[in-house]
């Protein structure tokens, strides 16, 4: 409607509601992009997680953005593998068809704290007989420590932390540490410099081959980190937002909407139409909404179609309904309202095109308003544990970093960041819509 | 009442200007206006809805809204010039107690939670320090004057009807018995035999209290009732300023006179005319003579502004009426 | 009785053939409303309309004159099928209004009598274009096509001289002036080819210029198109330019009826001869003297006054008489009636002059 657009040309004059919109324009756009780059299906199957997908992360470390506020940097995780600079490789073959690979990994590791772990990966085909690695650690100070010997088998994943045989050897220290750490010093102080890795990889059938990775998994990873199943949070972060945007939408709206309808209704009709209505409305205010949202979730679905259809349900029955009609009982007495009876209009034509669209301005300041307020109530259901266990949603994620106990742990930034983001949209909707209501809202006192 | 001399004219006033701001731009509603009137006499200020008048009545009791711009000019009230003094002085010695206002739909603008005895003797409390009794014998005494019997002192408004709310509107601009009373639209909601009514009464409060009334109407018929002078306004400018006689029987401008050709009267055989056009946007009013594009005697002189020209002692503001011409 | 919704056209050549028709008959007219306290318990009725007889032909403009709270509007409403009918018969071209069935009585509404309100802008819906107000009469009525409607609003607004008509079709209502919002209020009404069209205070809110225009528009329509117009005001200095009959109505009833220019020439009612000497007529002289108006105020239609409605205020009433029968229709001259009983054979008839 033209005239809508005229009156939002008035929200220049708040800057309150051009802050409020940028917010949610934003929030919007990156919602909209959130959802091309990572399809809905790509991103439930990254969420259900796995060694597969997530195996090579660090569990629950910071974002890498925290390094550049700190003196002392993290270490960042990284792979090396045949081919890679730093890793050295010969083979050399004997008679009988046994190969003898030497492999030689390479790094520098100048942090002053410990890597998370060292995994070895390796990989081979063979017949009959697995092929047989044998791996040493050189630090930069020379000193040789043996990593271990063993069959390969078809794959084969070496956790350095996981060793207690190495633990022992290492002064009871967990290899990430004992095998970086100062054996002069005290205290637990990481010896920089060049580390290598030597492994000797004999395979004993001629077609036999093997290849080995190293990932070194650092103490922080990604944008926003990782969580205890080792996922990224960059995924959860990004995937809330058209999640809660989506949820907050529909739900105001399909509210706001059939709340008018009944006001609109109610208020036409009057008699015993209006009082059904009402009783049902003032029933309904009764109810203890987040109660039943928790039986719901708990003995019928967790299926967040069904808390959104629940939600809508219990909302459009509430004091919204009084407002509308109150106002509706105004404009229904107006001069063309009559003229439309005048001309023979049905009841339903009213009500749907002279009613209705008078109220429309009104609405939208209300609808606007109300979005946040559902983003939270997702954000809160799923703190519950009544959430969608499947979506990745900011609400999840805080419910997660809860049950680990992530604040008591140092992990601030897992319930920082959805936290945060849950703010800014409460934020940036509330904002908008608080100047909304007074653009729109003085036209309405002309009724 | 303030005390005026009997040689000195009640009000004069001078290039009085009232603009307003508005996001479009200025709202030039009042765009230099003069006129006089003199102890116990009346004026009506004719003019259709949008020339302004009701801004002059705002512009006279400096009743300003938040977003007016340029208040200036001259204006003499009882030989002393009003626009001097600052707000509060004005409002303790000048409004309410030299000049009061009955506004449009005075209904509307009675408080609808205090009873109107109250409301009427509030402005002799406020101005003239009465205490309460003395306040409401005042307020009663008004009653009686304007016609509203006394039991209806405790009333609330909506308990009256539109008359008698009108008459305790009129009660309130009188309890301080002022000079002049300003009169914006008082009867243009109401029926009939009430609007007789309240002329009626305005017709001998006028003759018993020596008050002053400017009335502002669109409804020239009504309004000589009252009027002893008219002063027909237009786009902002007084075009005319006559007294009652003349100017019901041969008005001099051409708009006044396309005006009483559009009065529908109760006898006769004449056809009723209309005027053309709507009348110019006080946003950006035209150079020149603002109602030329409407007027059948356009000539070329009138695309300069013309000034008020005096002919036999009536204002035009019309090149038709410059000397020798 | 749904019949293709006719186009101006054939209501010009159809309204030709039957002038001195009577479209509309009423026949003692009560229309009542109850009052309710407390939700349940009935404490009386307002007697909004209490007896009123009128015809109205094919064709003819009759002027409906008095002060709020007389019953007009509701009398208007009833006419229009918007309020029940208490007692009494309302006769549209020999149809009762009482025994049509919903779907006749929709016919009725949309397509045989228009309506024209007081306020402009109040009337037209502020979001909706000009086209559309003007459309949805149309499509109300069962006018399906859409090039057709099209037509007919380009015609409408042709009469009412809202041209050029694509300056206006996409304006929206407090893009026109007040007069133009009359218009199409008027086009509006217009567009549904009624036989009738009610007008209540048309021109009250407009500029005294513009009501002008919009007198003669309607003028114009009603000659051109053989509407009969109900023409409902306060304001008997307008009724001269446009309508042959006057009824002035009071309390719920009608105290006079006379063609236009009997009534204001020889008014016989008391409460007709102080609405005529209410009038001001713009004149110098008006200010040098008082007018006489009748004392107190109209009565309450909850409890009216036993007899004659006006003999409470009424300097001529005969005590005994006036506030005990009520006056039936006393016929004083060729279409003039007064209900009032000093044109009662027995009692004197009241001098003006004095």
């Amino acid at each position: 409607m033209k005239q809508l657009l005229n009156s939002l040309k008035e929200i220049r004059k708040y800057p309150a509601a051009i802050f409020g919109l940028m917010i949610v324009s934003a929030l919007v756009i990156f919602a909209i992009v959130v959802v091309i780059t990572i399809p809905y299906q790509e991103a439930i199957n990254m969420w259900r997680g796995g060694e597969s997908i997530y195996g090579r992360n660090p569990r629950n470390v910071p974002p890498k953005w925290v390094n550049w506020f700190r003196e002392e940097e993290l270490p960042e995780s990284f792979e090396l593998i045949e081919g890679d600079e730093g890793v050295t490789s010969e083979v050399k073959t004997t008679e009988g068809g046994t190969n003898i690979k030497t492999l030689t990994f390479e790094f520098d590791y100048n942090y002053a704290a410990f890597p998370q772990d060292i995994v070895f990966y390796f990989r081979s085909n063979f017949d009959e007989k697995e092929p047989f690695v044998s791996m040493t650690w050189v630090t930069p100070d020379e000193r040789e420590i043996r990593l271990g010997n063993f069959g390969t088998g078809p794959t084969l994943t070496f956790p350095v932390s996981q060793d207690d045989q190495l633990k022992k050897k290492l002064d009871d220290l967990a290899a990430n540490v004992g095998l970086f750490k100062d054996p002069e010093s005290e205290v637990d102080e990481v010896v920089q410099g060049t580390y290598q890795v030597n492994i000797e990889a004999i395979t004993f059938e001629p077609d036999s081959e093997i290849n080995v990775e190293m990932v070194l998994l650092g103490q922080v990873h990604g944008w926003a980190g990782t969580d205890h199943l080792r996922r990224d949070l960059t995924l959860p972060i990004m995937w809330g937002a058209p999640i809660a945007l989506t949820f907050g939408l529909l739900a105001a709206l399909g509210t706001s909407i059939t709340t008018m309808t009944f006001a609109a209704i109610g208020a036409w009709y009057g008699g015993v139409v209006d009082g059904l209505i009402q009783r049902i409305t003032e029933i309904n205010l009764v109810l203890p909404f987040l109660s039943i949202l928790i039986m719901v979730g708990t003995f019928y679905s967790r299926s967040i179609w069904t808390i959104l259809g629940v939600t809508i349900a219990l909302s459009i029955f509430t004091g919204g309904i009084k407002q509308y009609r109150a106002i509706f009982m105004q404009v229904k007495e107006s001069t063309y309202i009559e003229a439309a009876q005048a001309y023979g209009a049905k009841d339903g034509r009213i009500i749907f095109r002279y009613l209705i669209p008078r109220i429309i301005p009104l609405l939208i300041p209300g609808l606007i308003s109300a979005v946040p307020a559902f983003v939270f109530l997702e954000a809160s259901l799923a703190l519950l544990g009544i959430g969608d266990p499947v979506l990745p949603t900011w609400g999840k994620t805080i419910n997660d970093a809860y049950q680990n106990a992530a604040l008591y742990r140092g992990w601030y930034y897992w319930i920082l960041e959805p936290a945060v983001l849950l703010m800014i949209t409460g934020l940036g909707f509330a904002m908008l819509g608080f100047s909304l209501d007074r653009i729109f809202n003085p036209r309405l006192r002309g009724l | 009442m303030v005390t005026t001399s009997a040689t000195e004219k009640l009000l004069r006033i001078e290039d009085l200007k009232l603009h307003f701001n508005i996001t479009q731009g200025v709202v030039q509603a009042v765009d230099g206006v003069d006129f006089e009137l003199d102890n116990n006499s009346s004026v009506v200020i004719l003019g259709e809805s949008g020339c302004g008048k009701s801004s002059l009545a705002k512009a006279i009791l400096r009743l300003l809204p938040r977003n007016a711009g340029t208040y200036s000019g001259k204006v003499w009230f009882g030989g002393q010039d009003v626009m001097q003094l600052d707000d509060e002085a004005f409002r303790r010695n000048v409004r309410w107690v030299g000049m009061s206002m009955v506004p449009q739909a005075a209904l509307n603008s009675l408080n609808p939670v205090v009873r109107i005895g109250e409301q009427v003797a509030e402005p002799v409390m406020v101005h003239h320090g009465l205490k309460k009794d003395e306040a409401w014998g005042m307020a009663r005494r008004m009653f009686q004057h304007v016609g509203v019997p006394d039991d209806f002192l405790i009333r609330y408004p909506f308990e009256l009807s539109g008359g008698m709310r009108q008459r305790s509107a009129l009660a309130m601009a009188l309890v301080t018995l002022p000079n002049l009373i300003i009169l914006d639209e008082p009867t243009s909601a109401l029926d009939l035999l009430t609007q007789a009514n309240i002329f009626n009464v305005l017709k001998r409060l006028k003759d018993e209290f020596g008050i002053s009334y400017i009335l502002i109407t669109h409804d020239i018929a009504t309004s000589s009732e009252l009027a002893q002078n008219v002063a027909v306004m237009y786009a902002g400018q007084m075009v005319e300023i006559s007294d009652a006689k003349r100017f019901f029987t041969k008005p001099l401008h051409p708009y006044s006179q396309k005006l009483m050709a559009s009065v529908p009267r109760l006898h006769g055989n004449d056809e009723l005319e209309f005027i053309t056009g709507t009348p110019p946007s006080l946003l950006n009013p035209p150079t020149g003579c603002r109602f030329k594009d409407r007027c059948p005697s356009r000539f070329d002189k009138c695309d300069e502004d013309p000034p008020l020209f005096i002919r036999d002692g009536i204002k035009v503001r019309c090149w038709l009426y410059e000397e020798n011409a | 009785m749904t019949e293709e919704p006719k186009i101006l056209a054939e209501v010009r050549v159809e309204g030709q053939q039957h002038i001195g028709e009577n479209v509309l008959d009423v026949q003692d007219l009560k229309v009542w409303f109850e009052l309710r306290r407390f939700g349940f318990a009935r404490t009386g009725f307002v007697h909004a309309v209490d007896g009123v007889t009128f015809q109205l032909k094919r064709g003819e403009a009759i002027a409906i004159v008095g002060e709020s709270g007389c019953g007009k509007s509701s009398l208007m409403k009833t006419i229009l099928g918007l309020n029940e009918i208490t007692d009494g018969d309302i006769y549209y071209n020999d149809m009762h209004l009482n025994e049509m069935d919903k779907k006749t009585l929709r016919w009725y509404r949309s397509t045989q009598i228009g309506y024209v309100q007081q306020d402009p802008y109040g009337a037209l819906p502020p979001f909706m274009t000009v086209r559309r107000i003007l459309e949805e009469p149309l499509v109300v009525a069962g006018f399906n096509d859409k090039d057709k409607r099209l037509e007919q609003i380009r015609q409408v607004m042709k009469e009412v001289r809202l041209i050029p008509v694509d300056d206006y079709l996409n304006k929206f209502p407090h893009q026109i002036s007040g007069g133009q919002q009359q218009r199409v209020v008027i086009a509006r009404a217009l567009i549904q080819a009624p036989e009738i069209i009610v007008a209540d205070e048309p021109v009250s809110m407009l500029d005294a210029s513009v009501r002008v225009e919009v007198l003669k528009l309607m003028r114009a329509l009603q000659e051109n198109y053989n509407i009969s117009f109900i023409y409902i005001t306060h304001d008997l200095s307008t009724v001269r330019y446009f309508s042959e009959y006057i009824f002035v109505m009071y309390a719920g009833r009608f105290a006079e009826k006379a063609k236009q220019h009997d009534l204001l020439t020889n008014p016989k009612h008391p409460y007709t001869y102080a609405l005529l000497t209410a009038t001001s007529e713009p004149e110098y002289e008006n200010s040098l003297g008082f007018k006489e108006v009748p004392p107190g105020e109209p009565p309450s239609l909850v409890k009216p006054p036993k007899g004659c409605r006006f003999h409470p205020r009424c300097k001529y009433a005969i005590a005994g008489v006036c506030d005990s029968e009520v006056p039936p229709d006393f016929h004083v001259e060729e279409g003039h009636e007064v209900a009032c009983w000093l044109y009662d054979e027995r009692y004197e008839e009241p001098d003006f002059s004095e």
